[in-house]
């Protein structure tokens, strides 16, 4: 959008301040994710910038926070030495790692289940012959719709009456996935389920996208040249739509490891997760250690956002060279 | 000569059956390999998804906690019509079941579910359970001797209504009315009106929330749509990223910029716009929510604008431009109607997304802040389950009107996500 020789004065004073404007714009929107970077190595137990930092004074800065990322909740005292037992203690106690450890348990099983169905299910919808389409479509996008605090308020009342005795046999198969009480409620799998429900939507989204280039005749071309079913899939239909799988297993992933209110609603003492100690934090005392998450978590998503964005080319490539 | 009038002969197939019928069974094969393939994935909703959402809407017009309590009162109930004089029997019968309360320690489960109609009287039936094994007849002179509420017709109202299990008291307490001693509704008290007031306050910051984000994403989306697509593809990742962050990291973030002590205020007071006593609170207020939210949203209208903006061909403008129309007129009557689409879907799921948030104004929102779905939370952590059922179902009607039109109106596969 080059300013064209022709304009006049006006217009030249409103190009700039249109794009004066943009800058402002994607300032509010990237700036306060970018700010918790520097915030982040204050010395200080302050959520803002002191002067030595502001004077970029090195003595203003530290990896105090981050240290207690590991310190907070191991039984070993301040000066201990860092040796493997240390090390050792920080994995076994450390209330931030434990939390890693559940989000990243949690998050992988949610991804998992719900990229192999949802999958599944977009290679179904996105064939001409699928009945009701436009109602199971809906149906199976809702969960990114309806309101969080509505599926956690639901899951309260389903996962509490949902229990199965350990007496009998399906709930003896059942019970190390379950609360001690033989319930849903307080147990990894009733949140690894819940989590994968709210991840299907993306995958569904992001499939059926991928899908919807995808040139049906490869198929009939493929079972032409004596291929069966399981090697169509696997040979032809799997290296293309691969991109849109991984795009909504990263999504999924995300909504997983980010989620707190069904956490919140559904999970025991045992499902410390990264979102809920960090909902904790900002609404008790408000540490800098929470920006040393946050600045943890920005990288993350940066790495996923790249990856994803790499993904997209890809498959765009890929599809520009099926013919139309 | 052709007889045109005979029968033409039926195409068949090579094993002889009838082409037609041939074809039928091969379509209906087709269509259930295609709903085998989703049947799995539907299955599993209904399981995580469907049932919890049944589960919540049949607590929203259930609660036993009066009628598997006062058995007996529930029987004379049943054989009694409603009078506005209380005989002495149905005090008996009152006064056995609180007897059966006192020692199987319920009356505040009873209590409680009188309490949602007519507010303070889980502690009259506490008291009155603990003195009932005492009391001598008759009941009724005793009982109001004890509180004069038991005399009060609306206690008794709201009893004989209690007496089945289920029961729409919850929707009509969210509507902000009332019963009175005729049994007809009534709005409450103004200054017990609050769910009515939050419904509305949702509705109208949604809309506020809706209105700043379609402000601030029109330019830019607009800018990456007339950008060359090296350029805009850059600038695209500055808007996915708030995207792919954490909900929370962005909260916490707009904490440290917003509070009083934060960045914002810091660079005011040292660039002298007002002193260190004139710092202004931005946050854990509506201003808070309103702010964040927006941040927050933006994203999701951004994407389909931009989506829309990309295929608008520059020639109408330029052509506006040619037949002597002003630059303004030009975007007003030329490029805008254009963009409507996408004003539309952006608006939509913005707001869709808007009325039930809860995280943001949860955190930053602070006392005036509050959204619907906060106050949801507030009934389920006093565990007054099927009030905050009711007000979930409530909302979720909404939201789910709203995702029909969307449907209706931009159909939910052109959903996308960057």
């Amino acid at each position: 959008m080059a300013l064209p020789v022709y304009a006049s004065p006006l217009e030249r004073v409103w190009y700039y301040t249109f794009r004066t404007l943009c800058a402002l714009i994607f300032l509010f929107l990237v700036a306060p994710i970018l700010i918790v970077i520097p915030l982040s190595f204050n010395v200080e137990p302050y959520f803002s910038f002191t002067h030595k930092m502001l004077a970029l004074d090195p003595s203003g800065y530290s990896l105090r926070w981050y240290d207690t990322l590991l310190t907070l909740g191991v039984n070993a005292p301040e000066d201990a030495v860092r040796d493997s037992t240390w090390w050792g203690m920080v994995w076994e106690q450390a209330t931030w790692v434990k939390a890693a450890k559940n989000s990243l348990w949690i998050g992988m099983w949610a991804t998992i289940l719900a990229t192999v169905l949802g999958t599944t299910a977009a290679l179904g919808l996105s064939r001409p012959e699928m009945p009701y389409r436009r109602l199971i479509m809906a149906l199976l996008i809702s969960p990114m719709i309806v309101p969080i605090i509505i599926i956690g308020t639901g899951l309260f009342f389903f996962y509490s009456s949902a229990c199965i005795s350990p007496d009998n046999w399906l709930g003896w198969l059942l019970s190390p996935f379950l609360s001690a009480k033989g319930c849903l409620a307080n147990s990894h799998l009733g949140i690894i389920l819940a989590h994968a429900t709210l991840g299907i939507p993306f995958v569904i989204i992001t499939v059926t996208a991928t899908l919807s280039g995808f040139d049906q005749s490869l198929i009939r071309a493929s079972a032409s040249l004596g291929a069966n079913p399981r090697t169509t899939f696997f040979k032809v239909i799997m290296p293309l739509i691969l991109p849109g799988v991984i795009s909504g297993a990263l999504f999924a992933f995300v909504t997983s490891f980010d989620e707190v209110v069904a956490v919140l609603f559904i999970a025991g003492p045992d499902q410390q997760t990264i979102p809920r100690q960090m909902w904790n934090g900002i609404r008790e005392a408000i540490s800098p250690a929470i920006l040393a998450v946050a600045t943890i978590l920005v990288i993350v998503s940066i790495a996923m956002l790249a990856t994803v964005e790499l993904l997209r080319r890809r498959s765009e490539r890929l599809r520009g060279v099926t013919p139309h | 000569m052709v007889d045109l009038t005979a029968a033409p002969e039926i195409l068949r197939t090579a094993d002889g059956r009838p082409l037609k019928s041939a074809l039928a069974l091969a379509q209906r094969k087709a269509k259930w390999r295609a709903f085998f393939l989703v049947l799995p994935l539907l299955a599993f909703v209904v399981l995580t998804f469907i049932v919890p959402i049944l589960k919540m809407l049949e607590r929203s017009v259930n609660h036993d906690g009066f009628s598997a309590n006062a058995p007996t009162l529930v029987a004379w109930f049943n054989h009694h019509p409603a009078t506005a004089d209380i005989p002495e029997d149905a005090y008996a019968a009152l006064v056995t079941d609180l007897k059966q309360m006192q020692k199987d320690k319920t009356a505040g489960a009873a209590g409680s579910r009188i309490n949602y109609t007519v507010p303070g009287t889980i502690s009259v039936f506490k008291s009155a359970a603990r003195s009932a094994e005492t009391m001598q007849p008759p009941y009724k002179d005793a009982l109001i001797a004890s509180n004069k509420m038991w005399a009060d017709p609306l206690v008794w109202v709201a009893m004989r209504n209690a007496a089945s299990a289920y029961t729409s008291d919850f929707y009509m307490v969210s509507a902000d009315l009332k019963r009175d001693a005729n049994d007809s509704l009534v709005r409450v008290e103004d200054n017990q009106r609050i769910y009515v007031y939050l419904f509305v306050k949702t509705f109208v910051l949604s809309i506020v929330i809706t209105v700043a984000c379609l402000l601030l994403a029109f330019p830019i989306a607009h800018l990456l749509a007339v950008l060359p697509m090296a350029k805009s593809n850059l600038l695209m990742i500055l808007v996915l990223l708030p995207f792919w962050t954490s909900l929370l990291v962005r909260t916490s973030s707009w904490i440290a910029i917003l509070q009083e002590q934060g960045i914002i205020n810091d660079l005011m007071v040292w660039i002298g716009v007002f002193g260190e006593d004139g710092r202004v609170r931005m946050i854990y207020n509506q201003t808070g929510t309103i702010i964040v939210m927006t941040h927050i949203l933006l994203p999701f209208m951004v994407l389909p604008l931009y989506s829309v903006m990309r295929v608008i061909p520059p020639s109408y403008a330029r052509a506006a431009r040619s037949l002597g129309a002003t630059s303004w007129t030009t975007f007003r009557r030329i490029y805008l109607p254009q963009t409507l689409p996408g004003i539309a879907a952006g608006s939509l799921l913005v707001f869709i997304l808007a009325v039930g948030y809860y995280i943001t104004p949860a955190l930053v929102g602070g006392a005036d802040g509050q959204l619907i779905s906060n106050l949801i939370s507030f009934h389920m952590n006093k565990a007054n389950w099927s009030m905050a059922a009711a007000l979930a179902a409530i909302l979720l009607a909404a939201v789910l009107l709203l995702y029909w039109l969307y449907d209706r109106l931009i159909g939910i596969d052109r959903l996308k996500l960057g």
